[in-house]
């Protein structure tokens, strides 16, 4: 190491060149490949939609699911105080992106949930049988686990209280233990539970429920505060803050 | 210019005789996480080599220049862009792949191969040979990392790549997945035994006793 290049100013003017350098490199992969990301992120939910459909099957590629998915599933809009179809807010209308404006913000009374606000607009997917039926519908929900939110779908016959599925697609839950909400043998669990009893919500994810019991799902072993935050999500979401008044009104049926 | 015995050793000499892993025990954290299915194991192995292989260029190519008060900074700054490039790149083409690796791949900036390799190598040696030596060290990552993924995914999920090899006993066949392999920590013992097989093989590794 000569002393020549111990000087402040060449210090520095290596300092800078290599940061400008560096930065250069970042921002141009990241602008570059970004068409391909968010390409990879709308098939990605996707087929977690086509998933919470029972659809995922019968498609193997992502052309596949693409199409699938163009011909199966429409994404619908609904005012969730009065459960009523709206029109499509804006064209890049992100429900959750949304509950954080002005516009759409509603304040969350809900302490359980681990949201503050919600947008008063909210997106379904219809799922259409070959005839061109409502076979199933997907309703976006979310709320707080252990450690953050988590979202997912939930998946409903066309009766608007049987479950179908549950799916998560975005937690940070504990790998091994909470994170099981992914395991698909705790995912099949929920397949024809009832979110109603007499029109009250009553659906409940508890210890030692077995397999009888059509309104409680058996918790998950070493995740109490994963299964109490999935049980919050389904009654805030199914409740009249969420989209109780819309699947009451089973709009989607006229 | 180096001559192509030079040159093979630094390529293959990392695999076994001076793995990072193995022998220099760096790199263990990213190891013993990502280990447990094959296909997470070979696209980190694929990113770390990458990484290291031109991290150690670009820091040969300018070691004359870099002040030697600022010179692990300059070398951070270097090794994150790159591994920021890489993640951007994982996550446009195998989206997939980066969801399960999440957040290893940030992670392999403090991954210590690859800085450690910077710093003993890159920063006294061409740049020629210092990309050879980061595609090594690359390799022995990938080594250990390949024969871990291989036993943990094999014995754990019956499963290779994904393709059932020993059908479980869940989907109606005969073999019961061991749940040990399943969990980071196995391959904790997992490395030991590759050390201890490949000090074995090479006593010259042994430590002295003290």
């Amino acid at each position: 190491m000569s002393a020549k290049k111990e000087t402040l100013g060449k210090t520095i003017g290596v300092v800078v060149a290599v940061c400008l350098a560096c930065s250069i490199v970042v921002s141009g992969a990241a602008v570059g490949l970004r068409s391909l990301q968010t390409t990879n992120a709308a098939l990605d939910k996707k087929t977690n939609i086509l998933s919470a459909a029972g659809l995922l099957s019968e498609a193997s590629n992502k052309a596949e699911i693409a199409a699938l998915y163009d011909a199966r599933v429409q994404e619908k809009f609904i005012d969730l105080s009065t459960g009523e179809y709206v029109d499509k807010p804006s064209e890049d209308f992100d429900m959750y992106k949304a509950a954080k404006t002005q516009e759409f913000g509603v304040s969350v009374d809900d302490k359980k949930v681990g949201f503050k606000q919600r947008s008063k607009i909210a997106n379904v997917y219809h799922i259409t049988n070959e005839q061109g039926d409502v076979s199933r519908l997907i309703l976006p929900v979310h709320g707080s686990g252990l450690w953050d939110l988590m979202y997912g779908f939930l998946a409903l016959d066309n009766d608007g209280q049987t479950i179908r599925e549950l799916i998560y697609y975005q937690h940070k839950e504990t790998p091994g233990l909470g994170a099981e909400i992914l395991n698909p043998a705790w995912q099949d669990k929920w397949d024809g539970k009832q979110l109603f009893k007499n029109g009250e919500v009553a659906i409940s994810v508890a210890k030692n429920v077995g397999n009888d019991n059509e309104y409680a799902v058996d918790a998950l072993s070493g995740a109490t505060l994963t299964s109490n935050g999935v049980e919050n999500t389904l009654v805030y979401w199914a409740g009249e803050n969420g989209f109780g008044t819309y699947l009451k009104n089973q709009s989607w049926k006229s | 210019m180096a001559d192509v015995k030079e040159m093979k050793k630094a390529l293959f000499g990392p695999i076994v005789d001076s793995n990072p892993i193995a022998l220099h025990v760096l790199g263990i954290c990213s190891a013993l996480a990502i280990t447990t299915k094959l296909e997470t194991a070979l696209v980190m192995s694929v990113a770390l080599t990458a990484v290291a292989a031109f991290s150690n260029l670009f820091i040969s190519m300018i070691r004359n220049h870099i002040p030697s008060s600022v010179r692990i900074i300059i070398q951070m700054t270097i090794i994150a862009s790159l591994v920021i490039v890489v993640d951007q790149i994982l996550k446009a083409y195998s989206y997939e792949v980066s969801k399960e690796l999440s957040v290893f791949v940030g992670l392999i900036i403090t991954n210590c191969i690859v800085m450690g390799r910077a710093e003993a190598y890159a920063m006294k040696s061409p740049p020629g040979m210092s990309f050879l030596d980061g595609i090594g060290n690359g390799l022995g990552y990938s080594f250990i990392l390949i024969v871990i993924g291989t036993i943990k995914e094999l014995f754990g999920f019956g499963t290779l790549l994904g393709f059932e090899i020993l059908p479980l006993v869940q989907n109606g066949g005969w073999y019961t997945g061991n749940g040990l392999l399943i969990l980071p920590f196995s391959s904790f013992i997992l490395i030991g035994l590759m050390i201890w097989a490949i000090r074995v093989y090479r006593p010259e590794q042994v430590e002295p006793k003290e």
